[in-house]
């Protein structure tokens, strides 16, 4: 059991950092420090095409594809960096973490020679097109349907929350392939282009003012034959092996951002004050350890599955960090007092840290609510007794 | 980085956690208790036999030479099974503060026997108004773990430390019955005891605080995973409105959140471990985290314990009280939870001006 890098890990550190920084402070200074996912969308598409240009975009890939070859703890290093050097969220973070490893892991040859690299290069920008009206914790509702005609799949039915849809050019989708099926069986995992007549895009304004969420309408939407992944009905297995890349190295970029929201709280505690309240100052110690925690629990969890394990950790990951997130809303609430519950201007736009307190409720339900990843636990971890269907429709 | 268990270490985790699944029965500890809180025969097998004791002595001053991730691994697998044993006492705080602030002359009288076991130590606090005149100790130490059963002590008083011996005239060790029975505190007085100082008390203190803690958030991670899985074992077998109780949802929940904290009490426990190991600038800040992190993790674990195991939960003849008064007594030693978060809180800056 090792935490420390070696010399030529941190000699990959400061290479990363030198990059990093000169274009930060350099043609990017823009988009530094940038932490919403909507702000900014053409500079930040020119962000990930100069990423893709010098090999950061997809460090940990093959080569082959556009990526760097990077060990896993390069890989941690480069999250490290990217974040502690304040680059802005990564636009295309679905093509990236989820789409890219699984089309690595299912695509066919052809298939990812022929998405990966454009990923890669930050040329095509994707999104996620699982939840739908019916189908939110139990996702296995799909109603989504698409068929054959001649050489195409043709995609009927309505996707909800897709995140960051208005900047997409593909959006992977799953849909029930096979007339009559239910629940997991007979759904289809394709991959879909956005901008054609079959798909329209309606955002949809969530409770901050802000509209990163889309319903997604297809309408006789079509995509070449070949853009399945997967065989025709496995598209559920797919859909879940896709789940298990939200664990990947990314968490830690992710927890690179929760470090600086935790830091805008320490800093307003500092300047009213509330930083000598005994009560505050044990809340501030808990998400300070807590953050920590995070990030030894993302090392073990990536340590193992290099090792081909799935660490305990894994499980009990989203639940443990959008707790800690929705907790750090409060605590920043409690932090700034009246001063946080009113913005200059007419316009419904908070700050950061109001915005931490209301986005954050978001994140106890997408991907999985907090109730569904305790029975996730109870059931896979600790061996519990699955929970009865219902048969309402 | 490779932040897993080595081979070695799983191998020392295996060997422990047989070792204690053996011996470390409800039936010898319950005999235990009603003694000194030491099975003897318990403690022969790890310091004795499997030389266990002198887990993180170097090998040259008859130890075994290794370091603090191991060190954690044995005190989890001690914590799973609420183990009479004095690792905490003699593993935990005496011998890293030998080690740390012993002259060269007591580390080489001492190591040896504390290694192999034949010497049980442990470290007291003294409290206010005990004062050190013409090498001898005047006062008391209130609360020291299996003070008893010591034939030594490493006496902090302030910022000093001193060697005394059990047979040392003028102590007087009163044991005193403890809330927790597996690990019970004795009372010293020092009525002019002869005392020798230690070369470096900073660093012994430090040592032993540092090691102490560490040793305690291992056994509350250990002792926690064992409230867990005894109580998901029970969940599974007891039933009643003709289903068994763990597949409601209202148990599987509270279960699963049992276990979310428990992994990061994990990882809270072995990043402190290899944080000290490696002389990493984090480390005081990781045993701080660990230690209000773990030992929160197990005050909460054996409390669900208790309430999931309903009415049998509450008797003496079930084990859920000997995990709920360890986890009791693991909080209140070396700095309650709240305690070390106002550590924490300081070295964060909160005191800085804005």
């Amino acid at each position: 059991m090792k935490l420390g890098f070696s010399q030529q890990e941190e000699a990959f550190r400061a290479e990363a950092a030198a990059w990093l920084s000169a274009e930060l402070n350099g043609p990017f200074t823009d988009v530094r420090g940038i932490t919403s996912l909507v702000e900014m969308p053409e500079r930040r598409r020119d962000w990930e095409k100069r990423l893709g240009e010098a090999g950061w975009s997809c460090v940990g890939w093959p080569r082959e594809y556009g990526g760097r070859d990077a060990t896993l703890a390069e890989q941690v290093i480069f999250a490290e960096e990217y974040a502690r050097a304040g680059a802005p969220p990564r636009l295309n973070h679905i093509g990236i973490e989820l789409a890219g490893p699984t089309i690595l892991a299912f695509g066919t040859d052809e298939q990812k020679a022929r998405f990966l690299p454009a990923i890669a290069r930050g040329e095509e920008i994707w999104c996620q097109g699982y939840s739908e009206p019916g189908a939110g914790s139990d996702l296995a509702n799909v109603r989504t349907r698409a068929w054959h005609e001649g050489d195409v799949w043709v995609i009927e039915g309505q996707k909800v929350w897709t995140s960051l849809a208005q900047f997409s050019d593909w959006i992977f989708v799953i849909a029930r392939s096979e007339e009559g099926s239910k629940g997991p069986k007979g759904l289809s995992f394709l991959l879909v282009p956005v901008d054609q007549p079959g798909v329209t895009i309606r955002p949809i304004h969530q409770i901050t003012g802000e509209a990163e969420f889309n319903e997604t309408f297809f309408d006789g939407a079509r995509t070449e034959s070949a853009n399945i992944l997967g065989a025709p009905g496995d598209g559920w297995k797919v859909a879940m092996a896709l789940l298990g890349f939200e664990r990947g190295v990314s968490t830690l970029a992710q927890q690179m951002g929760f470090r600086n929201e935790l830091d805008a709280v320490i800093a307003a505690a500092r300047a009213n004050g509330e930083a000598k309240n005994p009560l505050i100052r044990q809340r501030i110690a808990k998400a300070e350890i807590g953050l920590r925690l995070m990030r030894y629990g993302a090392l073990r969890m990536l340590t193992d599955a290099e090792g081909g394990k799935l660490s305990p950790s894994a499980l009990t990951y989203k639940i443990q960090w959008a707790t800690w997130r929705r907790d750090l809303g409060e605590l920043a609430m409690d932090v700034l007092g009246q001063a946080g519950e009113t913005v200059a201007g007419q316009d419904y736009a908070f700050p950061a840290l109001p915005n931490l307190y209301l986005y954050s409720r978001a994140d106890t339900i997408y991907g999985g609510t907090n109730e569904i990843q305790r029975n996730i636990i109870a059931e896979r971890a600790l061996g519990l007794p699955r929970e009865p269907r219902g048969d309402l429709k | 980085m490779h932040f897993a268990f080595t081979d070695e270490q799983a191998m020392i985790a295996e060997t422990a956690k047989a070792f204690f699944a053996a011996n470390a029965t409800s039936e010898r500890t319950r005999a235990a208790m009603a003694r000194t809180g030491i099975d003897d025969a318990l403690w022969q097998g790890f310091a004795g036999d499997l030389g266990l004791a002198g887990v993180a002595i170097p090998e040259d001053q008859g130890g075994v030479g290794l370091g603090m991730v191991e060190l954690a691994i044995l005190a989890e697998e001690a914590g799973r099974h609420v183990a009479t044993l004095p690792l905490l006492a003699s593993i935990g705080l005496a011998i890293p503060a030998t080690l740390a602030g012993g002259r060269t002359d007591q580390t080489a009288r001492l190591l040896p026997s504390l290694a192999s076991g034949e010497l049980v130590a442990s470290f007291a606090q003294a409290a206010p108004g005990t004062t050190w005149n013409d090498r001898t100790l005047t006062g008391a130490a209130l609360h020291v773990p299996h003070g008893a059963s010591a034939g030594l002590f490493i006496v902090a008083v302030g910022s000093d430390a001193f060697l005394v011996k059990r047979s040392a005239p003028g102590l007087s060790v009163a044991p005193l019955t403890s809330l927790d029975q597996t690990r019970p505190y004795a009372r010293l007085d020092f009525g002019g005891v002869a005392a020798e100082p230690l070369a470096d008390p900073a660093a012994a203190i430090a040592t032993a605080h540092r090691t102490g803690a560490l040793v305690i958030a291992a056994d509350a991670l250990g002792g926690a995973q064992a409230c867990l899985d005894r109580t998901v074992a029970y969940a599974k077998e007891r039933i009643q409105f003709g289903r068994t109780i763990g597949s409601f949802q209202a148990i599987k929940h509270r279960l699963a959140d049992m276990m979310v904290a428990i992994e990061q009490a994990r990882s809270a426990v072995y990043w402190a471990a290899c944080a000290i190991e490696e002389g990493s600038d984090e480390a005081q800040f990781a045993v701080h985290a660990a230690k209000a992190f773990a030992c929160d993790t197990y005050s909460h674990a054996a409390g669900e314990m208790i309430q999931l195991h309903g009415g049998i939960g509450f008797t003496w003849e079930h084990d859920a009280h000997l995990y709920f008064k360890r986890a009791r007594s693991n909080a209140s030693l070396l700095g309650t939870p709240d305690w070390h978060r106002e550590q924490v809180a300081q070295r964060i800056g909160l005191d800085e001006a804005a």
